[in-house]
């Protein structure tokens, strides 16, 4: 257990030490930008609704006197005690913007990245199993397809059929338009979130479904299922018992390894579908140069990550018997 | 790829099939049991109780009357309890008593069913791979390698283990490269050469050079450490890759003009035994 | 044994074959893309949003735009920003990767710590940022795609040149005196070679992807050139009024295009390192 507990505090420094690399990186990145947020339109409308404080903060971590250096440090210091800044766009903390937006992504997300990791576990079991026969010619082509083929297009793509042509699903936004925030109904928002989180299982499941399929590949050529075949277990049994179980684990694993895809992903359908979610305030944030809130959602989002591959180092401990069981020993 | 085999076993008896790596042994236990790989494929018969054993019979007799003693834990799946295992997916209490009874009979408690196969000692490993074989009443044995690794006592242990299954009536066909440790326990003994089968004898023959029949069996013969540790010039070919005359023509001292030529060379009884061979060796007196 | 090597043969030669005919669409589309560039910016008003037919192939926009020649000027100008950025990305993967195997623990320690920092950003957000820093534009896209690719490929020959030294044979020829440079150049490069150029091949889908991807949401090529991204967005604002054509073939063009860098590279592979190929 003190084993478990060591590597886990290892991977948690690691991580914070990950986190203060990327704000940095990111923070050093918009300083180098020519675009000043408070010479940009947006910025001046923005400034005159502020404060006299929060200008002159603005101006301390965007303005060109300092050293990029030590404005990041008041920057840092600030976000320690929970403070990211104020967005100049929506005029609100960023923090706030970041929890609202987070909000209405979240269930995507989350929706998304659940079928297209089932859905890509069980296609690429299912062309590892059947190697070279059709069912793999059939699920690598469509891997390849998917792969190839840009999110933004297949949104667009989805949009058309089903949104223009059919007339099925609305064309944007997470609510109706026009209607009252009340009157909104359940239906309603996932009316609206079907395409976008279609369109990001879709392309999600290429990377999973190539990565299990090697493996399934592996087992079902292992000793192991030769002798389950010896012993008389049916095929069906071999792929469900021995198959899964030995699939799943790298699956999921990668999985949560691959967030990143996922809110890659979503940054791109959340445009096409003008989605309010995170994906859409990060574009609305780069191209209005709101500086604080494009930092913020970077930080957050890494965040995220790192979270997902904390998450994907610790599951394999916890359910590889190897490691479980070195671990109860101690 | 096997290409000439012919190999009798009999109930209560235990015939080893004693060939070098390579050879084609395993793939002669897969073929028994009808799971070789798919790019591989199978010519000839294999009766199993005076009937055609084809590949859905065999699927049918695999796992309860013909059973496989693999060579070791890696033949076991690394994420799956052993208990499990041996239950093959049924969870009723026969099936779990079954097993349990298995493993008790070669000495292994309950609580090895609750372990993972890396927590097995290599002791352990073998005795639950037997076991695996014996949770039915299986008729036909074949092990395949079950002992590397072992120093002579443990293997003596599982060939004893053997010997037990052959009294109880069952037939063992026991596959290695070993010729010395096939001969502590088998009552026939079939040597393997480049896919074919090449001598077929009982064990006592063994006990004499001057018995045996085949050149390339008297040079196996006289490359067992007691018997003077000569080695046999030359390599192997790889089964398959001859297509005419005696296979063992490359090696062989006695090899003449006929042997190189002769399109088949048929395995035919000779002096009690059965020989695949132009010019057999006569019996010595020893 | 003598019908596979004939079979292996008979791949060697389709595969061949494969790589010469995509390479020369590849190389086809880029040069007419680059002559039909004056095309796909003329307006004719004579002729605005023309449904597909046999004199407009691809329809026009609400410009008289031809959109077939837009099309092939916004893939030749993906191809060559690719080319490019893969090019620069795969070197920089190249230095990086051997460089952490090379220069010890400590270099090897920063480099794999870059290495997990930039894969921790997501890639787009990435490409967004490095774009901003640079302005935008096309200077933006280029370095934003080459700076945000390089890190899965300097691992593999990060791996591969952790591997090569401490192989056996690498050992006995520094035993025996042979000179680092060669054995860097005799024994280590024909290893390291089929795996960069194939690497580099299956980056340019990845850059050409996210060179639209960062052009559709405005962070790339500017609006006056006609890319792929910049095509695809403008033709958002006419898909309800049902002009599916403006982006149902410049995307259909685009895919068909990184389809046939994903199989070249992926042929290239096999060819290369049958050792690795599952078939």
């Amino acid at each position: 257990m003190k084993h478990r507990l060591q590597f886990t505090a290892k991977k948690l420094l690691r991580m914070a030490l990950l986190l203060l690399g990327v704000s940095f990186a990111s923070f050093l990145l918009m300083c180098a930008s020519p675009l000043d947020p408070l010479q940009t339109n947006v910025g001046q409308t923005a400034l005159g609704s502020m404060s006299r404080e929060q200008v002159e903060k603005l101006e301390e971590y965007w303005g060109v006197d300092a050293p990029p250096a030590e404005r990041y440090l008041g920057w840092l210091k600030d976000v320690l005690h929970g403070d990211f800044g104020v967005s100049l766009l929506y005029r609100q903390p960023v923090l706030e913007v970041i929890g609202q937006r987070l909000a209405n992504s979240v269930w995507l997300l989350l929706a998304a990245w659940i079928i297209s990791g089932v859905l890509g576990l069980a296609l690429g079991a299912a062309a590892g199993a059947f190697r070279g026969r059709w069912p793999d010619r059939l699920i690598r082509g469509y891997c390849l397809l998917i792969s190839s083929t840009p999110a933004f297009w297949l949104a667009i793509l989805l949009l058309l059929v089903f949104s223009v042509w059919l007339g099925w699903l609305p064309v944007g936004l997470s609510v109706p338009a026009g209607v009252d925030a009340a009157a909104v109904t359940l239906a309603d928002r996932l009316r609206h979130a079907v395409l976008p989180a279609l369109t990001l299982s879709i392309t999600g499941v290429a990377n999973i479904a190539l990565h299990t399929r090697e493996k399934m590949a592996d087992v079902m050529e292992s000793d192991y299922v030769l002798f389950a075949r010896a012993r008389g277990e049916s095929e069906r049994s071999i792929l469900l018992r021995h198959g899964l179980r030995n699939v799943a684990l790298p699956a999921v694993t990668l999985q949560f390894a691959s967030i990143s895809e996922v809110i890659g992903g979503s940054v791109l359908v959340e445009q096409v579908f003008s989605y309010p979610g995170l994906g859409q305030a990060a574009v609305t944030a780069g191209l209005g140069s709101d500086l604080p809130l494009l930092l913020g959602i970077t930080v957050i989002t890494s965040a995220i990550v790192f979270g997902g591959n904390l998450a994907a180092d610790l599951l394999y401990g916890a359910v590889d018997p190897k490691i479980r069981r070195r671990a109860a020993g101690r | 790829m096997i290409r000439d085999l012919s190999l009798k076993i009999r109930p209560g008896q235990i015939t080893a099939v004693v060939g070098a790596s390579g050879s084609g042994k395993s793939l002669l236990a897969h073929s028994i049991l009808g799971i070789l790989p798919y790019n591989s494929r199978m010519e000839g018969k294999i009766l199993y109780d005076g009937e055609l054993l084809t590949p859905k019979r065999a699927e049918r007799l695999r796992g309860k009357e013909i059973a496989l003693i693999p060579q070791g834990v890696t033949w076991l799946d690394p994420l799956m309890k052993v208990g499990a295992q041996l239950e093959k997916g049924r969870k009723d209490a026969g099936t779990k008593e079954k097993c349990r009874q298995a493993l008790e009979r070669y000495g292994l408690g309950a609580d090895t069913e609750e372990l993972y196969p890396f927590e097995l000692s290599g002791g352990m490993a073998r005795r639950v791979l037997i076991a695996s074989a014996v949770t039915e009443k299986p008729r036909l044995i074949i092990a395949d390698e079950p002992t590397p690794g072992l120093d002579a006592r443990a293997a003596a242990r599982i060939l004893g283990h053997f010997r037990e299954l052959a009294e109880e009536g069952a037939g063992v066909l026991f596959i290695t490269h070993d010729l010395e440790l096939a001969l502590t326990v088998a009552d026939r003994v079939a040597v393997f050469y480049a896919g074919e089968t090449i001598e077929e004898a009982d064990a006592e023959d063994f006990s004499d050079a001057g018995r045996l029949r085949h050149p390339f069996t008297r040079a196996l013969w006289n490359a067992v450490p007691a018997h003077g540790f000569r080695p046999i010039p030359g390599a192997q070919p790889y089964p398959g890759t001859v297509s005419e005359g005696c296979p063992f023509a490359g090696q062989c001292g006695k090899c003449r003009e006929e042997c190189r030529r002769a399109e088949e060379i048929p395995l035919e009884p000779f002096e009690g035994g059965m020989v695949r061979c132009l010019y057999p060796e006569r019996r010595t007196a020893g | 044994m003598r019908g596979e090597k004939q079979y292996s043969e008979n791949r060697r030669q389709s595969t061949i074959l494969f790589l010469i005919a995509a390479a020369v669409i590849l190389a086809a589309v880029t040069v007419s893309g680059i002559l039909l560039e004056e095309r796909g910016m003329e307006t004719d008003f004579s002729r605005t949003n023309l449904i597909p037919s046999v004199q407009y192939l691809f329809g026009t926009d609400w410009m008289g735009r031809d959109m077939l020649a837009r099309t092939l000027a916004g893939l030749s100008l993906s191809i060559r920003i690719g080319l490019l950025t893969a090019v620069v990305s795969a070197g920089t993967a190249l230095v990086l990767g051997t460089a952490a195997a090379v220069l010890g623990k400590k270099a090897d320690a920063v480099i794999s710590w870059c290495i997990d920092l930039v894969m921790g950003i997501p890639h787009i957000l990435l490409v967004m940022l490095i774009s901003i820093a640079c302005g935008r534009g096309f200077a933006g896209v280029v370095a934003g795609v080459s700076l945000s690719h390089w890190p899965s490929l300097a691992r593999v020959i990060r791996g591969e040149v952790l591997q090569l030294k401490s192989a056996p044979y690498i050992l006995a020829a520094e035993k025996l005196g042979v000179s680092r440079f060669d054995i860097i150049r005799r024994h280590m490069a024909p290893h390291i070679l089929p795996q960069f150029l194939t690497g580099m091949i299956l980056l340019f889908p990845h850059a050409i992807l996210h060179e639209a991807s960062v052009t559709f949401l405005g962070f790339g090529l500017s609006s006056e050139q006609p890319a792929i991204g910049v095509i695809l967005s403008e033709s958002m604002r006419y898909l309800t009024t049902g002009k599916w054509w403006l982006a149902l073939f410049p995307g259909l063009a685009l895919v068909l295009t990184v389809i046939l860098f994903a199989m070249l590279g992926e042929r290239l592979r096999r060819l290369l390192d049958p050792a690795s190929a599952h078939e």
